[in-house]
């Protein structure tokens, strides 16, 4: 599978905010976005999702994902991506294993259950805490851990590590190549380096 | 689908979903009425039909501003719309309308008829009351939807879309009082508004969700 990003362009309000992006990124590959504030990070993840409209040029996914157990397909690049934003889309009334039990119901089964998912994000025992009592850094993983509980080949990651001590920052950065390594790919916009291998797209830059 | 209508009633039943917001407001309206109408029993019983219906309407869109806006600003609804090759958006918000409604609305229905008697009704007229209502209410919940869609990204939007809504609301309100009334009027039949009534719930069920779809998903930024 490959997704390709030719000459892309994206409006914010009716602004301009980037213009000519050009990115091919093939299965197993990711993509580092850097640049100052204001340059156009996160609208490019949303134009990439497709939560905002392409204001111009072309963006599209080649290929059908296969998988080894279901063979499904990803009809569109909005099915086949998990959009983590600067948000977490958790309900502060439920508690952890009950958000992600409903995202995994709601997006379908992934590799791990939700009780494996908050262990691998280093959230064991306390899943049954309201998602409103838990710190920033732990909001974020049990956000991480919505990436774990149902499968999409490739995850857009709006500031993923922000919050996150160290050693979360180091666990997250070996769930990333490990996503990759299974043929995964992944978008990252960033400030903090992520700890992973991949291409870089440096954006706002006057040239 | 069934997951998102479980976490939505529960969201509603915990703590500041507000499920019994909409009952208070609605008792406290028709516990009004008597004081500003006069002991006059038997116009209480002649207007207690409409004034439940108004009661109701009224209620049900209180609680409507939240319906996606809870779900905007934890970035829910994000996920919602890109989740549209799966579950098709329209569906998933028929869903939420679903769960909105057995959440908030029909604890209205079921106080309807005790609210009855402060009104001085006869059983047959309750009875009718609250069955109309039972099938009105959602036409409601679903012309809601459209407009607290359109006020999705609006911090206050909760007045502009009771706005929005009210006038179109009137049909489903002139039907569900006339089938109400028709019930224990002689001459005045039941059955034919009572028919259109479920016909415009039907009809407004494809209708709303559609067109908040459409909404939401021009409604990202």
């Amino acid at each position: 599978m490959r997704l390709i990003a030719e000459n892309l362009g994206g409006e914010r309000g009716g602004d301009r905010v980037f213009s000519g992006i050009g990115f091919a990124l093939e299965d197993g590959q990711a993509l580092v976005v850097t640049g100052p504030n204001g340059s156009g990070k996160s609208t490019l993840l949303r134009v990439i999702a497709g939560l905002l409209p392409v204001a111009e040029g072309s963006m599209k996914i080649d290929g059908v994902m296969k998988i080894e157990d279901g063979g499904e397909a990803f009809p569109s690049i909005a099915s086949a991506c998990h959009y983590l934003g600067h948000q977490n889309a958790m309900k502060p009334a439920l508690s952890m294993a009950e958000n992600l039990r409903f995202w995994r119901d709601f997006n379908g089964d992934g590799q791990l259950g939700v009780e494996e998912a908050l262990e691998t994000v280093g959230l064991v025992g306390i899943g049954h805490l309201p998602f409103g009592y838990l710190s920033t850094g732990q909001r974020r993983r049990a956000a991480i851990a919505k990436l774990l509980v149902s499968y999409r080949p490739l995850w857009l990651l709006d500031e993923p590590t922000a919050g996150l001590d160290k050693a979360s920052e180091g666990r997250f950065a070996g769930l990333m190549t490990r996503h990759c390594e299974g043929g995964g790919m992944i978008v990252a916009a960033t400030h903090l380096p992520l700890g992973i291998e991949g291409m870089e797209l440096r954006m706002g830059e006057t040239d | 689908m069934l997951a998102l209508f479980l976490r939505d009633i529960r969201l509603n039943i915990r703590a500041g979903g507000g499920a019994l917001t909409g009952v208070i407001f609605f008792l406290a309206v028709i516990a009004t009425i008597p004081f500003g109408v006069g002991p006059d029993l038997k116009l209480l019983a002649r207007i207690g039909p409409a004034i439940l219906w108004i009661g109701a309407l009224l209620s049900c869109l209180l609680g409507l501003d939240r319906l996606f806006q809870a779900d905007r600003e934890d970035g829910s609804l994000d996920l919602l719309v890109l989740g549209n090759d799966r579950h098709m958006l329209a569906l998933t918000v028929l869903v939420k309308c679903l769960a909105h409604w057995a959440g908030s609305v029909l604890p209205l229905v079921i106080a309807a008829p005790l609210l009855g008697l402060f009104m001085n009704m006869e059983p047959l007229s309750i009875g009718a009351t609250a069955l109309t209502l039972l099938i009105g209410t959602p036409a409601i919940t679903f012309i809601g939807a459209a407009g607290a869609a359109v006020a999705v990204a609006l911090p206050r939007g909760g007045l502009l879309i009771s706005v929005l809504v009210l006038p179109l609301t009137i049909p489903v309100l002139i039907f569900g009082v006339s089938a109400s009334y028709g019930a224990t009027a002689n001459p005045d039949p039941f059955l034919q508004p009572f028919l259109i009534l479920a016909a415009l719930t039907l009809f407004l069920s494809v209708l709303g969700p559609v067109s908040a779809a459409l909404a939401l998903r021009h409604g990202t930024d």
